[in-house]
Parts: structure tokens; C-alpha cells; sequence
């Protein structure tokens, strides 16, 4: 029997502030998803990161901007999107060097987007220039 | 909303320059800010041996792992260190995730990271 997609969304303006309801926001999705809870976590930090990225980078903490996070799962797995309507960018781009080279740098930047990418199975973009970024982060559902 | 945080910090001078930064709750982008306020003002001070209690930490994000990235190689090269004690199993994944554990020396509490400062 093919199982039945639930999808849940969240509206917020873009304010640091709102970090704290997002991350209620994915752990109670990902609780109903049946997500183990150091999963939850891992879920927890990543869609933080993406949310933090937008409210920094893409609007400049503009709070008139709003962010918008799109959750859906199915048995097999649960995807979260942040979308954004300000300055895309390219998280293929983010600096590949090692911790102790920012660090001699004086660099934090490119941080987020590399635990996303360490805590999420699979991590895709899309932009549309001027129009829309959609940052797309799924996780496999293992049931235990 | 569900964010709570706190900090407590006790900056030393003189013969005991150890400075004590306690975190509480959640550090993210949003809070963040208030942890680099009271780095800044140990250091600022003089105090560049640092504790930072994670015992009541429940979460962190990159914008806190952040301070200790900025901070880290000032305080080293002017003879002191941060050390991070105290992180609950969850906390310290999101250390490890990224390497910080060859990056910075991390102890089981305060007592022994004070410990360490002193056997320095």
C-alpha cells in the first residue's frame, strides 16, 4: 500500500528571533515522521543553519522578509525546503578549507552549509535568479 | 518562545587571570552575539585564559561555534588558551562534526579545566 505524503508549512519573518519556533517547528515534524531522536537533532541543526543563512546573507536580516519552511515525509523519508526570495548563493561554492585554515584566516563563514551538508542525506538547490531559492535537505527515514 | 539562554561570566585579573564563561540553553545566531560580548570583554581585559562551561548548554549552532574559532588564535598567541568543558553528548556531536575536537582541548567539568590552566 503506497504510504500518504503529509506536508506542513511555516511562515515566518525573517528575524534571528524566529530561529527558536523553526527548530520546534522540524523537531515536532520530524517526531510525527518517526524520526529517531539523534536524527531529530541532526534535523534540528540543519534546517537552524539554512534558516540563519537566509535572515543573515540573502535578506540582511530585513525582518519585512519572510522565511518560509516547507516540510513533507512519506515512509521512506522527510524533506525540509527554506525558501527565500533575496541574494542567492551557491553552497557549492563555500570554502573547502579545513577548520584550522579559517580559523588562521580569521574566517567563520561557510560553516552552516557544511554541517547542513554533514547532517542531512542529500542536499540540493535551486535558484531562480531574482525570483526564489529554494534549499531542499533530506533525511531516510530508518525505521528502527 | 522556547529560546532560553543565559551567560555568567567571571573575568580574573591580576595573579588569577582565569576567566569563567557559562553557557546556558541555547547558543544560535540569535544569541550568539551575547557569548562574543563576553569573550571579548575577558580578552579585552587581559584575561586570555578562558573556561567556557558547556555543563548547561543544550544547543549550539555554527554562529556559536564561530566565537570560538574567532577568538582562539588572539588568545593563543598572546600565552593563553579557551578550553571547553562540561558538553552534554548532544552538544559535543556538533563539536566533533566539524573537528573542533583537535582544535580545542575539551574536559569532563570546570574543576578540571581549571586544573589544566594551572598545570600550564
Amino acid at each position: 500500500m503506497p504510504s500518504i505524503e503529509q506536508k506542513f508549512t511555516l511562515q515566518v519573518p525573517s528575524s534571528t528571533e524566529n530561529l527558536a519556533l523553526i527548530r520546534e517547528f522540524v523537531t515536532t515534524v520530524g517526531r510525527q515522521a518517526q524520526l529517531e531522536e539523534p536524527e531529530i537533532s541532526n534535523l534540528e541543526l540543519a534546517v537552524d543553519e539554512a534558516c540563519a543563512n537566509v535572515i543573515e546573507h540573502a535578506y540582511g536580516h530585513d525582518i519585512t522578509k519572510e522565511v518560509v519552511v516547507r516540510a513533507k515525509f512519506d515512509d521512506e523519508s522527510l524533506r525540509v525546503s527554506v525558501i527565500d526570495e533575496g541574494l542567492g548563493f551557491d553552497p557549492g561554492n563555500v570554502d573547502q578549507d579545513s577548520v584550522e585554515q579559517l580559523i588562521h584566516n580569521r574566517k567563520s563563514g561557510g560553516l552552516g552549509i557544511r554541517l547542513i551538508k554533514k547532517l542531512m542525506d542529500d542536499v540540493s538547490y535551486e535558484i531562480v535568479p531574482g525570483q526564489k531559492n529554494e534549499l531542499h535537505m533530506t533525511k531516510k527515514i530508518r525505521k528502527s | 518562545m522556547a529560546n532560553p539562554f543565559a551567560i555568567q561570566t567571571s573575568i580574573g585579573s591580576g595573579e588569577n587571570d582565569l576567566s569563567v564563561v557559562a553557557l546556558e540553553g541555547f547558543v544560535d545566531a540569535h544569541t550568539a552575539p551575547q557569548f562574543e560580548d563576553a569573550i571579548q570583554k575577558a580578552v579585552d581585559s587581559g584575561s586570555v585564559r578562558i573556561v567556557v562551561d558547556c555543563e548547561k548548554l543544550n544547543y549550539i549552532s555554527s554562529a556559536g561555534l564561530g566565537v570560538f574559532m574567532s577568538f582562539i588564535e588572539e588568545v593563543r598567541d598572546r600565552g593563553g588558551d579557551i578550553k571547553i568543558c562540561g558538553l552534554t553528548p548532544k552538544v559535543k556531536h556538533t563539536f566533533e562534526i566539524l573537528g573542533f575536537q583537535d582544535i580545542f582541548e575539551m574536559l569532563d567539568d570546570q574543576q578540571t579545566a581549571l586544573r589544566h590552566f594551572s598545570g600550564s
